[in-house]
């Protein structure tokens, strides 16, 4: 569903993603990890036309996204600071978006209705606590029922129960046949939905493995350890050569 | 017997009344003709219609009197009207199209040499010069209304031109379209009053070494450069009003070396430069209304011991400008609507000094350019420093009796 | 409807319930109720309106754009992740930001004007004013896509309205001073053009001093941009400067990362 071959971006002269290449299908969901200033951000940026790649392809859908806009239909996202015009009413917000996304979609109002949206329509943004903001800019994303979600930090300033809403509506909406990514520095987080990692450090993919796969070859039974250790085998490894 | 000295009594008074006897012309009859068969102390009526007649010479003392503004028709020949002797009258008629051409300033009524004449409700159309009095006294020159299409000042006459006169009365005319509305020079003791001069190419008024003369309630506008009095004494120009004189050399007011004279009670409004003053001495300039003028009152160096005092300087670009560093004048009790100082002690005199002439005026008088910065910050913030410390401006060129309220100079106008 | 429009009005709504704006229009409108209904004089009203339109409305303008532009920059991102092209939110930024100055600043000052009525110079004002906020607001976007860091966006805009409203007219009058044995009436006409600020002010002048303009050299001012001529040509110059500031800055957008 996307395809990324040999993206390179730069801010200024810091290179901040060096080379990436990789293939995403659907029915996944992809979990983009890292430390901070790993570039995960700005991949997804780059996905979503936020930033301009320096060199390097990207496919979604097998359309090359080059400058235009209408691939972008396919996508919903979630940033990971959420913020709406602050004197707007929550549901203006999503008429707005409604608006803007077009009138030929079936929308998906379940999270919605599952994070009490309704409750905040008349509030305008600014009075939203952070949690209330990110639990309206997450209904958004899955509000139209894209085949791609994108979700940046989703659960960072999300209430535990919530996050727990997010987390059934991802492995749902995989088993509907759509792709999910996420990106996240919490590995527990990610341990139960994910089923790809894939791993950046310093701009690069340090490495792109399927979960079972990546337990299998560390034998570790735990996300964390299994990074872990493949992060120490790849120092030695770098040590060996 | 009775009776017969009666009647012959009777028949004499007749005689005597009928002494002076009225000659009337009408259409297709010529004027000259019934001057010539006049005599002194008759009266000619001429009757309404167009008479094409020009140089109609009065060398008696005749009234010629116009029924329904009768037309003469100068066809562009010399003069149409020349008076000659004392107590003429000419009266109601409507004269047009004096010669214009040549070295001779050709008139549509001239009076030479003669006194006691009354020259009144004639309407002077397109001549080279209206009314032409010279070297006369004790005329009256009245409810006349002269206009021209003066294009050019050479080519171009005077509505109403005094040369070397005494004691004349020039009241309730209305001039326009000549080169100078009211022209006065070498003549004295003449008075200009309630008449109104507008749109003259040059200007509204203008006199010249004629002392003792008094203009009062007359109204100068849209001229060409406004009002210029020059090189006289004893002017008493009061209640006047100077409207709208703009362009780059026009003033409401020029004065050029005058001397002990007063200048109060009129109104300067939105003239470009509102008094010019220039070898002005023992002015009194009082009780004026300046408003909205480019600049309220220029005066230069070579003015003393004048006094500006109780006038209201109101909406000018620029109140008083100087090309001097010195002041010998006295300014005093005016009120200034830039005037921001405060008044503790409510004498209605502010307690500071105002100073009127800004340095970005100085500035503009300069590099004339400069004017385009006029009312931008960087100008305000000049003049705000400026009159903190004075440096390049005089420094007692101030109002130490500042007012706080503008004075009512209105009432004045009310009894004139 | 275009998606610029839908954007747009959304912009609208948000910035005109915003606490700036209905500050800075109730404020205009106390100072001009003041001056005008208060005020010892009408006629010194537009004069007195002149330094409100020169100085607070550019100011105002420049810097509730920088801020504005900034505090929009996630909202911008999260449009971006639509299937919405980038000019469109661009424009509906820039409308609904300047258009909503824009009201403000006619309600606040116009209204009273409106009300009192038949103020010459008033018309000038309200137009020249409204130039001023469509171009700072302009300037504010440059100068914001220009740093990505907020503080020196902010930075940078107060330096351009400080060398608009201040510096430039000091150049000029040094300027003059240097060379005041030449004749510099063409070049004023086009120093006029290399400032909006000075361009708005000649508009209203003509109404107001057009006496003093009148004298002079001053005529030549008084000659170009009072005549029907001049009038286009100083319009057409404040909408160039509307205009470049929101091309360049819609140039570097459609480059820019978020």
């Amino acid at each position: 569903m996307i395809k990324i071959e040999g993206l390179k971006k730069k801010f200024g002269k810091i290179e901040v993603l060096k080379d990436i290449s990789l293939e995403i299908g659907n029915s996944s969901v992809v979990a983009v990890m890292g430390p901070n200033g790993s570039g995960k951000t700005t991949l997804l940026k780059c996905i979503l036309g936020l930033a301009k790649a320096n060199e390097g392809n990207i496919y979604v859908k097998d359309c090359k996204i080059n400058g235009n806009s209408a691939y972008k239909k396919h996508i919903g996202y979630m940033p990971q600071y959420s913020c709406f015009p602050d004197n707007l009413k929550v549901k203006e917000v999503i008429e707005m978006i409604k608006d803007i996304r077009g009138n030929n979609i079936v929308y998906d109002t379940e999270l919605i209705e599952k994070l009490n949206i309704a409750e905040m329509y008349n509030k305008q943004i600014g009075q939203l606590s952070g949690g209330m903001k990110q639990r309206l800019s997450c209904a958004a994303a899955f509000l139209f029922n894209t085949e791609i979600i994108i979700l940046d930090e989703p659960t960072a300033g999300l209430d535990p129960l919530s996050s727990e809403i997010v987390k059934t509506k991802i492995l749902e909406d995989k088993q509907n046949g759509k792709l999910i990514i996420i990106t996240s520095h919490i590995v527990s987080e990610v341990e139960v939905i994910a089923d790809r990692i894939i791993y950046m450090l310093d701009g690069k993919i340090y490495f792109d493995e399927i979960k079972e796969k990546l337990y299998r070859l560390t034998g570790k039974e735990n996300l964390n350890k299994a990074i872990a250790h493949k992060m120490t085998s790849g120092e030695t490894r770098g040590a060996e050569q | 017997m009775n009776k017969v000295i009666f009647i012959i009594a009777l028949i004499a008074l007749i005689n005597s009344v009928n002494l002076s006897k009225e000659i009337t012309v009408n259409p297709g009859e010529s004027i000259k003709n019934a001057v010539s068969l006049a005599d002194n102390g008759d009266r000619i009526i001429i009757k309404e219609g167009t008479y094409n007649e020009s140089g109609i010479l009065i060398d008696k003392n005749i009234e010629l009197i116009g029924e329904n503004y009768p037309v003469i028709d100068g066809l562009f020949n010399g003069d149409i009207i020349i008076i000659q002797s004392d107590s003429v009258t000419v009266k109601g008629f409507s004269i047009h199209n004096s010669g214009n051409r040549g070295l001779k300033d050709y008139a549509a009524l001239r009076i030479e040499n003669s006194a006691c004449c009354n020259i009144i409700s004639n309407k002077l159309n397109n001549n080279y010069f209206g009314i032409f009095l010279s070297n006369s006294s004790y005329c009256n020159v009245l409810q006349n209304e002269a206009s021209s299409n003066a294009v050019t000042e050479s080519s171009s006459g005077n509505g109403i031109h005094l040369w070397k006169c005494t004691n004349i009365n020039v009241k309730n005319n209305t001039i326009s379209g000549h080169r100078d509305g009211i022209y006065i020079e070498f003549s004295v003791n003449c008075q200009a009053e309630s008449n109104s001069s507008f749109k003259n190419i040059r200007y509204g008024l203008h006199f010249m070494f004629s002392n003792n003369n008094v203009y009062e309630n007359n109204v100068f506008s849209n001229n060409g450069a406004g009002v210029a009095v020059m090189y006289t004494k004893n002017v008493r120009m009061i209640n006047n009003r100077f409207e709208n004189n703009k362009g780059p050399n026009s003033y409401g007011l020029l004065l050029k070396e005058i001397t002990d004279s007063y200048i109060e009670r009129n109104t300067f409004s939105y003239n470009t430069v509102g008094i010019y003053c220039e070898g002005g001495t023992r002015l009194l300039i009082a009780n004026n209304n300046l408003t909205g003028n480019g600049y309220a009152l220029k005066i230069l160096g070579n003015c003393t011991d004048d006094t500006i005092k109780a006038n209201n300087f109101f909406a000018n670009t620029f109140d008083v400008t100087t090309n001097s560093t010195f002041n010998n004048n006295l300014f005093t009790q005016n009120y200034w609507d830039k005037y921001n100082g405060y008044d503790l002690n409510k004498d209605g005199k502010g307690d500071v000094p105002f100073r009127p002439v800004s340095l970005f005026s100085k500035i503009v008088e300069e590099t004339p350019e400069s004017v385009f910065l006029l009312r931008s910050f960087v100008a305000e913030l000049l003049d705000m420093a400026e009159r903190v410390v004075p440096v390049f401006t005089p420094e007692s060129l101030m109002d130490n009796e500042p007012e706080m309220k503008a004075i009512n100079n209105e009432l004045y106008t009310q009894y004139n | 409807m275009n998606t610029a429009l839908k954007i747009f009005k959304y912009v609208l709504y948000d910035v005109l319930r915003s606490k700036m704006i209905i500050i800075y229009t109730l404020l205009l409108l106390i100072i001009s109720f003041g001056i005008i209904f208060i005020g010892k004089d009408v006629t010194k009203a537009v004069l007195s309106l002149l330094n409100i339109v020169l100085l607070v409305v550019p100011l105002v303008s420049i810097i509730f754009g920088t801020i504005h532009f900034y505090s929009s920059r996630e909202f911008m991102e999260m449009l971006l992740a639509m299937p919405v092209k980038r000019k469109n939110i661009f424009w509906a930024e820039y409308a609904g930001l300047s258009l909503a100055l824009a009201a403000g600043f006619s309600v606040g000052t116009g209204l009273p004007l409106l009300i009192y009525g038949g103020i010459s110079g008033a018309f000038q004002l309200i137009v020249s004013g409204v130039m001023l906020t469509f171009i700072f607001t302009a300037l504010a976007f440059l100068s914001s896509v220009k740093n990505k860091d907020k503080a020196r966006g902010i930075g940078l805009s107060l330096v351009i309205w400080f060398y608009l409203s201040v510096i430039f007219d000091a150049l000029v009058l040094l300027l003059y001073y240097l060379f005041s044995s030449y004749p510099l009436e063409k070049a004023t006409i086009i120093i006029s053009g290399l400032n909006p600020v000075d361009l708005a002010r000649m508009l209203i002048l003509l109404q107001l001093d057009v006496s003093a303009l009148m004298g002079y050299t001053g005529a030549t001012l008084q000659k170009f941009f009072g005549s029907d001529y001049g009038m286009v040509f100083s319009v057409i110059l404040l909408l160039f400067w509307a205009i470049v500031p929101t091309v360049l800055s819609l140039r570097i957008f459609n480059r820019k990362d978020f």
